[in-house]
């Protein structure tokens, strides 16, 4: 297996970000253009983040800011992985309210930049494997979901969490096409949604999340398959039943609500056994919860994970 | 055919390179793609797809344009096809699962796309063997050709093969499944006209 170790990584050694989709082309347009500058933020602007250090972070190679940017799944604008780079220019991320509401006892919509300014933000280096197979390792900018879901104080009727992905086609092409019946909507239990691991990411190395990574707010549970991260989340309600969720919807056969990382639990179209590391030739083990076990395997104990895959 | 006359060397020669520039158009962009492999394992099963249909292709077209001369290219278009598919299925075993034989097992039991997909492999090759003249010559027309019909089994089961292994969104599968269904269904109408010439035939005999 080939691990490179990198112990001594530091925010600091986060680097390329000028080459990171693009930045300083677009700086250059930008100003062309007579922007209003960094606070009017653009769409397809990156604005570096003030963040803090945080113990969640894995000691292994962090993947190329381009390939995070430029190979990675957001069927709303498209299903190549190449699409979201190519389409998500179109998503306008300001003005963007948040709503969190349902079971709780302050239900509340959130602006965008004033929420980012609420919390402080972490710099969290996580492991992200797709269901697909494939895998990175994610500087992700943001704070714990449990921190925003304590705003609001959910009742003790709420046993659950679900999130929804903005709906407009004119924004978001790849909605065009219905074989998802949109909003793509996530779930998770409230447990899992309090667990301090959960992120809502608004950056990634260190700047604003790029449109295509699901900007300007998306959900990150690093044990769970890539899939349960909605993202551009305009809605995240505490409710009382297991709510639907997009891909079990398309296909419960092979996408579960819980879709916790598991190698012994295959695909029913490829083994989870192992994946391959973008930026890495020999595939890798992969981890039971993505390597997450130690802080979340407890949440399912005496629970069949075959079953409640 | 390498005997041919200059013109028909240059149209072979021609062929070859039409039929070898998605080599280059697959590798080439692997070289800066995020993750070449699955890049290069889906393009050259896609270009296999795409010439096994080009094959099929041939004869309708030799026949509804009154150009019988293209039947004889329509080997090389095949053996072009076996190639990428061939190599597909190498750069699966070598860049995919490094020779993990046992994963591959595995995968070919288990999973019904892959399973689909070697089955129409392993019938590809008696076609490639016999594609010689030789071959044509010790089985005989007859034969030769039931043979050969395999191809109407071993397409549609690849396009099941790429149909399967996507998540969501067939529209490309179904572009290709409407193409292989028009050129199957072409060989059963006219396999019915011919039929039904016979009978005209004999029964203009039998008054």
């Amino acid at each position: 297996m080939l691990i490179r170790q990198t112990p001594d990584l530091t925010e600091n050694d986060v680097t390329d970000k000028g080459l990171y989709y693009g930045r300083r082309t677009f700086m250059t347009a930008a100003a062309a253009l007579g922007s209003t500058g960094l606070l009017g933020l653009d769409a397809a602007q990156a604005a570096p983040l003030a963040t803090v250090k945080s113990p969640y972070k894995v000691d292994e190679e962090l993947t190329d800011p381009k390939a995070i940017a430029g190979y990675n799944n957001f069927y709303e604008f498209g299903t190549d992985k190449s699409d979201p780079a190519r389409y998500a220019r179109s998503l306008k991320t300001r003005p963007w309210t948040l709503v969190v509401d349902g079971l709780c006892a302050k239900p509340q919509r959130f602006d965008i930049d004033a929420l980012m300014k609420r919390f402080p933000i972490e710099e969290r280096i996580y492991r992200h494997r797709c269901v697909e197979a494939w895998s990175m390792v994610v500087p992700w900018n943001g704070f714990p979901l449990a921190s925003l879901l304590k705003v609001v104080e959910p009742t003790s009727a709420a046993k659950f969490v679900s999130f929804t992905t903005l709906v407009d086609p004119a924004q978001m092409p790849g909605q065009k096409d219905d074989f998802i019946k949109w909003p793509y909507r996530e779930g998770l239990r409230l447990d899992e949604a309090m667990h301090p691991l959960t992120l809502l990411a608004v950056g990634i190395y260190g700047e604003t999340i790029p449109n295509q990574n699901g900007a300007p707010i998306r959900l990150v549970a690093p044990w769970k398959y890539g899939f349960k991260g909605g993202k551009s989340l305009v809605k995240i309600s505490l409710v009382d039943k297991q709510p639907q969720t997009s891909w079990n919807m398309i296909n419960g056969r092979e996408y579960g609500f819980y879709s916790n990382v598991n190698p012994e639990v295959d695909h029913p179209r490829w083994s989870q056994a192992t994946e391959r590391r973008i930026g890495e030739f020999a595939r890798r083990k992969t981890l039971p919860f993505n390597g997450y076990g130690p802080q979340v395997a407890s949440m399912y104990s005496g629970m069949d994970l075959r079953k409640f895959y | 055919m390498a005997k041919g006359s200059i013109k028909d060397r240059l149209i072979y020669a021609a062929m070859w390179l039409a039929l070898a520039a998605p080599l280059p158009i697959v590798l080439v962009p692997a070289l800066t793609a995020f993750n070449p492999i699955e890049y290069i394992l889906r393009g050259l099963g896609l270009w296999g797809l795409r010439l096994l249909i080009l094959g099929l292709v041939i004869t309708p077209a030799a026949r509804i344009f009154n150009l019988p001369v293209l039947i004889r290219y329509r080997r090389t278009v095949g053996l072009f096809a076996f190639t990428y598919i061939v190599l597909h299925l190498l750069s699966y075993v070598v860049l995919d699962q490094f020779f993990d034989w046992n994963r591959i097992f595995q995968d070919i039991l288990k999973r019904p796309f892959i399973t689909i997909g070697m089955g129409a492999f392993l019938a590809l090759i008696p076609l490639a063997v016999t594609s010689t003249n030789g071959m044509l010559r010790r089985l005989g027309p007859v034969l030769w050709k039931r043979l050969h019909s395999l191809i109407y089994l071993i397409v549609p089961a690849g396009l099941v093969h790429y149909w399967l292994m996507v998540k969501a969104d067939h529209d490309s599968q179904i572009v290709y499944g409407a193409i292989i269904a028009v050129l199957l269904a072409w060989r059963v109408w006219d396999r019915f006209q011919a039929a039904q010439r016979r009978k005209a035939r004999a029964a203009a005999k039998a008054s």
